[in-house]
């Protein structure tokens, strides 16, 4: 009961599998004892045996998958436009309908159809099987007579035919017909996107070899026991929940919803005083807090109390040696060598005498990475040391105890009025006039200091 | 009698002649013999340790993730709906990115055509038409100043974005990154100097912007890699990659290594996307199902799949606490999977043809879902039976 496509030289393994698991469906449902109850079904004046509603279709589905009914309608409809069930009322439209409109199960060829179609109604066939019809003939030149005479025998034997069987024929192979090749405008389910041919399996030995390296190293690897792994997610989702929009809302109210930007202002990158649940998210971990624009500056004017603010200067100038273009490496470690790694450096960083010594040693050859084990270091020195200290610190407790709670916007007393959306600038906008802000400036022989801009 | 000498000597080289090609043959035929075997034993060796792996990872697997998550409280019902319906390819939509605005996207498509909205206004904000077809990447830059974009054409290319409506954005795109088939995923890091791809050519690679220089490339996929997606750690070192040999591979940024490997689809996996604390990733296949990948543990914890699902899932997001998993299907719908207990919280209809990306936004405030059938829909959630939660303290 497998689908006949003409079009493509061979299935794509991906529908290969969708077909098998939709003849499974079909399957089921046509089981004698669980399967759907097949009855006669009246199509205007003519009764057709072995057919089901549309109604039952859907009340089958929803059992058997323990699904909605909007599911059902759903998943009927697929099936019903690759052609494993078809219309008897409206042949030309595959759609579900969850009414008493009669349906049967398919099961015949496309090719025959088409002859049969042009010999009975020479002329009737719509401009696009014209097309195919004649590229078909193309095709298979040969066995076209072979075709034909089979389309006269079928033609002949459905005259003796009582008209239902007919009816059901002719529906049958016009639903096929649909499928394969669909009217222009129409979805081709046959779709399937880009072939994906590439497959370099055949490289047998290499590819053993690298399964081997793999599976050695991975053998050696630690692992982690599941009970621990899993409460991870347990707890991170709970930290989460409030702040999870899609949860548990957001205040004062969704932007796309209400229409109302204020969520998106009160949360900008900067602002006079930041929103509670953004400043209970630094507390989370150290690269919440540092991944936040004002978090950062925080953490900075509390380190500059501290007096070890160098730390995160160096840390910052070392992402962007990592992030940065390839052409601005050399320069920008020359700068970190002289402003945190010198002797007397004005802003000197504490770092272990083995890393010190292998980061200078590969300063003399300097690549993307080279600063990599300094930055670790001192990324885990403020994490372990400085952060734990902030979040306990006047400084972060009267950020916490000063931050807005929105209050939640009622919803609107006269539901059909939309608010205007206002457009904002565009990030590149606003990057552009900066940039010429900062080209006047220097223009004007402003001194423009030299510094991270973050 | 020196003639004599000669004829036997003669006679000798011959028999010296024959008696070399013998042995020629002869070691040829056993030297081939030797590569069958070592072929043989090269198999045999490799699924010997496989198994002895997947025993290894099972060691470890003390409990299942559904059964830790039962004291987890239940969701309540959660209904979707779209709230915006962004008209404008000609064709396919295949690829689209939020910017880091919260409200702006690109979005590219079977035509070759990229379009750059703002999705709360419905404005159409740049417009860039490609020579190729099937432009599969796109990308919004972390500044906000530029798009990526790549497909058919073999190259990921990036344009800024410039506010000038006279400027013709097309003769500004330069070329980035180049494959030798089509490019299938593309992702900025941390900045807009670093460009990530992966490609049908069975490579992932990281590539300068500024220079289109190559800065490492990533070998270990046996067929077309389809996707990617950069870990949110704190080390920023590593991301994974799915592709058509059916295997998710994680991989270190700075060596090219691969550190992890998972086998575990029965089909092509068409998207792979991180969880939001960077421990695991979920993964989305052609066999119908998502499922999730402990990094810690090594190991595949849950399968999220149903009877009813029948065709494949193209893409998969996280919302922001990662506990929904948004996942699109070929049969246009879209799941949304409850990630801790493996259940279906809810489904949503609308799109008329395949869903061929879902992206949560940066704030986590919607869901934007893009598809075959020529449009990109904004939707967003709300749990019937939830109240806002007000903190308590000083207001």
């Amino acid at each position: 009961m497998t689908i006949n496509t003409l079009a493509k030289g061979g299935c794509h393994r991906e529908q290969m599998a969708c077909f098998r698991k939709m003849e499974k469906v079909i399957v089921a449902m046509q089981d004698p004892d669980m399967g759907m109850k097949m009855r006669n079904q009246r199509l205007l004046i003519t009764v057709i045996p072995h057919a089901m509603t549309g109604h039952d279709i859907i009340a089958w589905l929803t059992h058997k998958y323990r699904i909605s009914e909007e599911e059902s309608l759903h998943l009927g409809n697929m099936l019903v436009k690759y052609g494993y069930i078809y219309p008897l009322k409206e042949p030309r439209c595959l759609v579900l309908r969850p009414d008493e409109s009669p349906y049967r199960f398919q099961v015949r060829p496309l090719t025959i159809y088409l002859a049969k179609k042009n010999i009975r109604k020479q002329g009737e066939l719509m401009e696009y099987e014209k097309e195919r019809y004649s590229l078909l003939h193309k095709r298979i030149n040969h066995t076209w007579d072979f075709v034909v005479m089979q389309a006269r025998e079928q033609l002949r034997a459905s005259k003796q035919r009582r008209k239902a069987d007919r009816i059901v024929l002719e529906c049958q192979e016009q639903a096929y017909w649909l499928i394969n090749r669909p009217p222009p405008g129409v979805n081709n389910v046959l779709d399937t996107g880009l072939e994906r041919p590439n497959n370099f399996s055949c490289r047998v030995t290499l590819v053993s070899d690298f399964i081997i390296e793999a599976c050695r190293k991975a053998l050696g690897r630690n692992r982690v026991k599941s009970s621990i792994c899993l409460e991870g997610f347990l707890k991170y989702s709970e930290q989460y929940l409030n702040h999870d929009p899609i949860m548990q809302g957001c205040l004062p109210s969704n932007p796309w919803i209400s229409d109302d930007t204020a969520h998106w202002t009160m949360n900008a990158e900067i602002v006079p005083v930041p929103t509670r649940l953004r400043v209970e998210r630094w507390s989370f971990s150290f690269m919440e807090l540092l991944n936040d624009a004002m978090g950062r500056r925080e953490f900075m004017t509390y380190l500059e109390k501290e007096f070890s603010a160098e730390n995160l200067y160096f840390w910052q100038a070392c992402e962007d040696i990592r992030h940065g273009e390839s052409s601005k490496i050399v320069e920008k470690v020359e700068d970190i060598y002289k402003n945190f790694l010198a002797p007397g450096a004005a802003r000197w960083v504490n770092i272990d005498s083995k890393t010190m010594d292998k980061t200078l040693e590969g300063i003399k050859r300097p690549h993307r990475f080279v600063m990599d084990d300094a930055q670790m270091h001192i990324y885990f020195l403020m994490k372990k040391d400085s952060y734990p200290r902030y979040l306990k610190s006047d400084l972060y407790k009267n950020m916490l105890a000063k931050a807005i709670v929105p209050q939640e916007t009622k919803k609107s007393v006269f539901p059909f009025m939309r608010r205007q959306r206002h457009s904002s600038p565009s990030p590149a906008q606003t990057a552009t006039q900066a940039a010429e802000e900062e080209g006047l400036a220097k223009g004007a022989g402003a001194n423009s200091a030299a510094g991270s801009h973050f | 009698m020196q003639e004599e000498r000669l004829t036997s000597s003669t006679g000798a080289e011959k028999c010296r002649r024959k008696i070399r090609a013998v042995t020629v043959l002869l070691c040829s035929l056993f030297y081939c013999e030797q590569s069958r075997e070592t072929l043989e034993s090269l198999k045999r060796e490799s699924e010997t340790l496989k198994k002895k792996l997947e025993e290894e990872r099972n060691k470890l697997n003390d409990v299942e993730l559904h059964q830790v998550a039962e004291k987890v409280e239940v969701l309540s019902a959660l209904s979707i709906k779209t709230r915006r319906v962004l008209k404008g390819h000609g064709n396919k939509v295949l690829c689209m990115d939020w910017c880091k605005d919260k409200r702006r996207m690109v979005s590219s498509s079977q035509d070759g055509k990229v379009i750059v909205w703002d999705a709360f206004t419905l404005n159409k904000e740049h417009g860039v038409p490609l020579p190729c077809t099937w432009v599969l990447a796109c990308a919004y830059a972390p500044s906000g100043c530029a798009i990526a974009c790549g497909g058919l054409d073999n190259k990921c290319s990036v344009i800024p974005l410039s506010l000038d409506k006279n400027e013709n954005l097309a003769a500004k795109k330069k070329s980035v990154a180049m494959h030798t088939n089509y490019v299938s995923g593309c992702s900025f890091t941390n900045s807009d100097m670093q460009l990530l791809t992966s490609s049908g050519d069975g490579t992932c690679a990281l590539w300068d912007v500024e220079s289109g220089q190559l800065l490492q490339s990533f070998h270990g996929h046996t067929a077309d890699v389809l996707s990617l997606d950069l870990a949110p750690s704190e080390t920023g070192n590593t991301f994974v990659s799915g592709g058509c040999d059916m295997k998710a591979n994680v991989w270190d940024m700075r060596s090219g290594q691969n550190i992890q490997s998972f086998e575990s689809h029965e089909s092509d996996i068409n998207c792979v996307k991180y969880y939001p604390s960077g421990d695991a990733f979920a993964s989305a296949s052609d066999d119908a199902t998502c499922r999730f990948y402990d990094l810690r543990a090594d190991r595949e914890v849950a399968v999220y799949q149903k009877d009813s699902i029948i065709f494949g899932a193209s893409t998969c997001d996280f919302s922001l606490s990662g506990r929904l998993l948004f996942a699109g299907y070929n049969d246009y719908a879209i799941n949304v999977w409850d990630v801790l207990k493996g259940t279906r919280a809810t489904i949503l209809f609308g799109h008329e043809n395949r869903v061929s990306r879902v992206r949560v936004s940066p704030d986590g405030t919607a869901l934007c879902s893009a598809s075959w059938d020529s449009t990109l829909r904004v939707s967003w959630s709300f749990s019937t039976g939830s109240n806002y939660i007000f903190v308590l303290g000083k207001q």
